[in-house]
């Protein structure tokens, strides 16, 4: 048995049997990514004395009879969420050598499960990007081809979950960094409701978008993740205090009774006809599983990427006033006065794409532009968050491509930022109503490479989504392929 | 013309950033495409529409007002690039 293609409920059957231990399971991983990390790069860091300490201390956990789910499953952990004595870099060389010293408050909740933290994983920097290819440690690679993207910003986290790099990660999700990335790597994907998982600890872009959620192989691992990551937290204001389900109750086999949403104006042009055949074939076999499917429209949505890169930059370009060579990171060699510390250090630490947005979003907030841009687009974003309220007044879920094309190669979008924008055309609209919405695998395109399906559901409605992903994952094996590294 | 090599200029000062001559004009250029592709929301009549300014409607998030424990100091200062007597040190601010 090769240990690490288990998941996270197959290995805790063998964890709970004592048929395995997790420090038989944590070495079989540092083996695995001292086989395949020096080609996939997904992570920044790796930390295996910390990940051998963690799993002999779930090993004593498990014999005191204290297991849960999580206890003894390896992880990665997006480089964007503070780890107390782990550097948490964003991937950018502005945070220099920093070392958080507490934890996020999801992290906590995943050591206190028992699980084994085995590094940080690459990221576009702060989060900005839709390939990974915007990290100041270099790009990730997909590893079902080392030639093309693992998608963005959570890509790291993607590439880590398919290479078998670790069981399970968790990432984030602004514009579509979790989902995207799922579906260019062939894995499972969940970006919860906004205010569903607490982000204390999450180092911050577009406040009123971020989200993070978690990466598995299968819809069942995905469920068991959120068991423990989602719920109120008092340190986090925007967390919302509603109970929280047990979502592996939710995971049945058929879908009757269940109503799906297919919006037309996401079978537009631009969307690559071999996406477009694996999403319509999807659809079929949600039918053949006994649900209901209904056409509807969502007639805002080819507004959606103009209101998110005002909206998401403008934000972004206020949480990242607080790099100023002072209090964290780096600082500037370059002596002079205090303006020029400060410019010399945030234009020596960001990278373009960084920089790009702060830009566009100090101009977007800027005296006299404010009403034009700014305004205007949250003003249409009320009007997107309605079609989905009135979307869901008659269907269940939604179900869309994750992404018009399936991966490209590393560089062919870099220098033209608007095209690179475009990935996210699909993924973009959830984030601007907070609801959630989950990637899964539904086939491959002609060059081997994975395509994703996108379920929406309303606010809170997680397990729904999670009951038609699961239903599709078992009915079809999609997510049991894994890439020849 | 959305937006001007003096704007850009301007921009870059407000958001504490400096370029060369060329990054400008690249930017200029970029920021010019990305402000065009912005014109389709003109479309939209938006004259009665409320701004969302987040997706989740939560108001007034009160807590009691207790006495905890700060993180120390020297965890606060351990990140800092220059710093001294429990101070974050800095270029000279007055003249």
């Amino acid at each position: 048995m090769q240990l690490h293609t288990l998941t996270i409920h197959e290995a805790h059957e063998q964890l709970k049997k004592k048929a395995l231990s997790s420090q038989e399971l944590t070495q079989s991983f540092l083996k695995r990514i001292e086989e395949v990390e020096a080609r996939v790069k997904a992570y920044i860091t790796l930390t295996p004395e910390q990940a051998l300490e963690d799993a002999k201390e779930a090993d004593r956990m498990i014999a005191r009879g204290e297991m849960t789910a999580l206890t003894g499953i390896p992880l990665a952990i997006k480089d964007v969420i503070c780890t107390k004595g782990i550097a948490t870099t964003c991937a950018s060389k502005i945070l220099g050598k920093f070392v958080p010293f507490y934890d996020a408050t999801i992290y906590r909740r995943l050591k206190t499960a028992g699980a084994v933290t085995l590094g940080k994983a690459n990221m576009d920097e702060f989060a900005m990007g839709s390939s990974t290819e915007n990290s100041s440690f270099g790009p990730t690679r997909n590893p079902w081809d080392l030639s093309t993207i693992p998608g963005g910003s959570s890509g790291g986290s993607a590439a880590a979950v398919a290479a078998d790099e670790c069981i399970a990660s968790l990432g984030t999700d602004t514009g579509g960094s979790i989902r995207q990335p799922a579906s260019c790597c062939g894995i499972v994907g969940l970006k919860p409701t906004y205010g569903r998982v607490s982000r204390f600890g999450l180092i911050a872009f577009g406040s009123s978008l971020d989200q993070i959620g978690p990466l598995t192989k299968d819809v069942r691992d995905a469920a068991l993740m959120m068991n423990v990551i989602a719920g109120y937290d008092p340190k986090d204001t925007t967390s919302v205090n509603t109970g929280v389900p047990d979502y592996t109750a939710f995971l049945k086999d058929d879908l009757a009774g269940v109503t799906i949403g297919v919006p037309r104006e996401y079978f537009v042009a631009g969307i690559e006809a071999e996406v477009d055949t694996a999403v319509r074939e999807a659809i079929e076999a949600l039918k053949d599983l006994g649900a209901n499917a209904v056409e509807i429209s969502l007639p805002h949505t080819d507004y959606a990427l103009s209101v998110y890169y005002l909206i998401a930059p403008a934000e972004a370009s206020s949480n990242l006033a607080r790099y100023d060579g002072v209090k964290y990171g780096f600082r500037s060699s370059d002596k002079g006065d205090l303006l020029n510390m400060y410019k010399r250090s945030r234009s020596e630490g960001f990278g373009p794409e960084v920089k790009r947005r702060i830009m566009l979003g100090t101009y977007a907030l800027s005296a006299g532009y404010y009403d034009a841009y700014y305004k205007k687009a949250s003003q249409v974003r009320t009007l997107i968050k309605k079609d989905f309220e009135k979307a869901f007044q008659t269907c269940d879920v939604i179900v869309t491509p994750t992404a018009p094309t399936p991966a490209f190669r590393i560089g062919e979008k870099i220098a033209d930022p608007l095209q690179m924008y475009n990935s996210d055309v699909f993924t973009i609209p959830v984030n601007l109503a907070g609801i959630p919405a989950s990637s899964i695998p539904c086939g491959f395109s002609s060059a081997g490479l994975p395509i994703g399906l996108q379920i929406i559901g309303g606010h809170f409605s997680e397990g729904k989504i999670m009951q038609v992903a699961h239903a599709y994952e078992q009915q079809t094996g999609w997510h049991k392929k894994r890439p020849l590294l | 013309m959305k937006i001007t090599r003096k704007e850009v200029e301007h921009i870059a000062h407000l958001s504490r950033l400096e370029f060369n001559e060329e990054e400008i004009g690249a930017f200029t250029e970029q920021l010019n495409s990305i402000l065009t592709y912005f014109d389709k929301l003109q479309e939209i009549d938006t004259t009665a529409v409320e701004p969302t300014s987040h997706a989740i409607v939560v108001t007034n998030v009160f807590r009691e007002d207790e006495v905890v424990v700060p993180s120390p100091r020297e965890a606060n200062l351990a990140n800092a690039p220059d710093q001294e007597g429990y101070c974050f040190r800095v270029p000279k601010i007055i003249e």
